[in-house]
């Protein structure tokens, strides 16, 4: 495995982009850092929404949910108790992967859009909840100013300490997707009814996927915490889901690392056109229609040098 | 080894199969034979599991397998190919066999291994078995049709069955693979001791290959026995092969 990643045509200028982004902080301004730093979070978001969507195969709708689960967990743990700040940064993502196999679990029973219709459902009453329950959550003011361990006090601090558990996550993620496991549940996705018929057990495989899944969009929600200091109601909202999962479509859903170049897209074009006109969706639209509408594009994206499998990009 | 019993499945009003009986034996190939719509593939899919009989029971090995789901029924030693090609299109050929393969083995929920080197032995010896090894690399919806549906049988031997349900094998094949295809079943059925049961139009094919027939008409089960009584039963020459 090792050797295999190593002689990859992708080493030399993963590690020259990741040297990059180890040495910038001192040198770029700090908006830019920051800017930096929200995108690694939404990427690590968009990759673990990926993992159901362009390796799973479902349309997990309402992604955001567990993000804002993640970053909910750890923001009421650092409020609410005085156990120590860590027993929160892994509540979190284990808090969002128990809310993913409970809500998974009800939704695997159906199938594409009507997976779609009841996971979006069931992410918009967690919403409510939190949105409605004043005392505990805080309701549509959210929680602001909680607190963060002294190392990750600076905001280069919590630079380093967000890229680096992105770039764990990403080999974490790249081991599941090709284990056996990854391999299963592409053929699950291609193919259900032939899958069942060899002996695979598909609605469970698509269930672990889902709460490996909802486990990293909790890593993401506690990223989140790390950088802006607060949570808010619109993490769990319909609105930011359908974001992260217009970037794996941008991207490019078939491929691994594509998800994370439209999240760097789209939190780009936020920020910087965002600063002259509100409608900088409309430069995303223009930007979308011709890559993942024409059949030609099919599903690969904007990915630059296309993966070996012909893109089928049939949606329903 | 497999005994399907008075099992009956209705699509609403139209009744499918409608009373259907068949015994397969440890080791040997049989057949079902009948005009389209006789109700041959919903047979199969019956005992498969991708749907469950309204009536009747279904046993395998001494187990009554009628309520399983697909995933249960194969890992009792039961697989399948499929009319209409259905393979895994994005996948190679060698990961449409491997997926099988890991499934077999229990290895589908190993989640921090690389599935490249696991199953790489069983998976090349299935390919070499059915002579698609040359072709390992390819992605599988780039194969002709012929290739495609020898890759469903090679598929269907990656679950290591002791039963293997064919379901037209030879559909839409020209003349030589055809030929090629029956011989591949025959060394099959004796080099790796399986029992077959598999469905076919083209007479030929199946009088040359099954030591034993089932007749179905109009989703029920005419007769079954051997080719010779098969052919001498009256009945079957009506509703069947047209009265000689």
């Amino acid at each position: 495995m090792l050797k295999q990643a190593l002689s990859s045509r992708w080493l030399w200028p993963a590690v020259v982009i990741l040297g990059l982004l180890l040495i910038l902080p001192p040198l770029a301004p700090r908006f830019y850092v920051y800017t930096l730093a929200l995108i690694f979070v939404t990427a690590l978001l968009t990759m673990s929404l990926n993992l159901v969507v362009g390796y799973g195969g479902l349309y997990q709708f309402h992604h955001g949910v567990f993000y804002g689960v993640g970053a909910y967990t750890v923001a009421l743990m650092l409020t609410k108790t005085d156990l120590p700040m860590w027993v929160g940064f892994i509540a979190g993502p284990i808090m969002a992967a128990f809310m993913g196999l409970i809500i998974g679990g009800i939704c695997v029973r159906l199938t594409r859009l009507y997976f779609a219709m009841l996971q979006i459902s069931l992410g918009s009453l967690i919403w409510a909840i939190v949105f409605r329950w004043y005392n505990f959550t805080g309701g549509d003011d959210g929680i602001h100013g909680i607190p963060k361990p002294s190392i990750l006090s600076s905001l280069t601090g919590s630079y380093y300490f967000i890229l680096l558990v992105l770039v764990a996550c990403l080999m974490v993620m790249y081991l599941i997707v090709r284990s056996p496991f990854g391999s299963t549940l592409q053929a699950a996705r291609d193919n259900p009814q032939r899958c069942e018929a060899v002996g695979v057990n598909v609605r469970r495989h698509q269930l672990v996927a889902i709460v490996i899944a909802t486990f990293f969009a909790g890593v993401a929600g506690v990223l989140f915490v790390v950088l802006e200091r607060s949570v808010f109601p619109d993490l769990l909202f319909w609105i930011l889901s359908l974001e992260i999962f217009i970037m794996c479509l941008l991207g490019g859903w078939f491929t691994f690392t594509g998800p994370m170049l439209g999240a760097a897209i789209m939190v780009a074009l936020r920020t910087f056109v965002g600063r002259y006109t509100e409608y900088w969706t409309l430069i995303l639209g223009g930007d979308i229609d011709p890559v993942d509408l024409l059949p030609a594009a099919g599903g690969d994206g904007l990915y630059p040098g296309k993966v070996a499998t012909p893109g089928q990009g049939s949606w329903w | 080894m497999l005994q399907v019993e008075a099992v009956e499945k209705s699509f609403g009003d139209f009744k499918a199969v409608d009373g259907a009986n068949l015994r397969v034996g440890k080791g040997e190939v049989v057949a079902v034979i009948g005009p389209n719509g006789a109700g041959k593939t919903t047979l199969f899919n019956l005992i498969t599991g991708q749907l469950r009989p309204d009536r009747g029971r279904i046993i395998f090995k001494g187990e009554d397998i009628s309520r399983l789901p697909p995933y249960q029924i194969c890992r009792k030693g039961i697989a399948r190919s499929f009319q209409i090609v259905d393979v895994f299109p994005r996948l190679t050929v060698f990961e449409n066999v491997r997926v099988a393969v890991l499934s077999q083995q229990r290895k589908s929920y190993r989640l921090f291994s690389p599935a490249q080197s696991m199953a790489v032995a069983e998976t090349k010896e299935i390919l070499e078995s059915v002579g698609l090894s040359d072709k390992a690399g390819e992605i599988a919806s780039s194969l002709s049709h012929g290739d495609q549906k020898i890759l469903e049988i090679a598929i269907a031997l990656g679950g290591q069955p002791e039963l293997l349900i064919l379901d037209e094998p030879t559909a839409g094949m020209s003349p030589e693979e055809t030929s090629a295809t029956m011989e591949l079943i025959r060394r099959l059925a004796t080099m790796r001791g399986l029992t077959i049961l598999f469905c076919e139009h083209d007479m030929e094919v199946v009088f040359s290959i099954a030591q034993s027939i089932m007749v179905m008409h109009q989703g029920r089960t005419l007769i079954q026995g051997k080719p010779e009584e098969v052919r001498r039963n009256r009945e079957v020459q009506e509703a069947y092969l047209g009265g000689e």
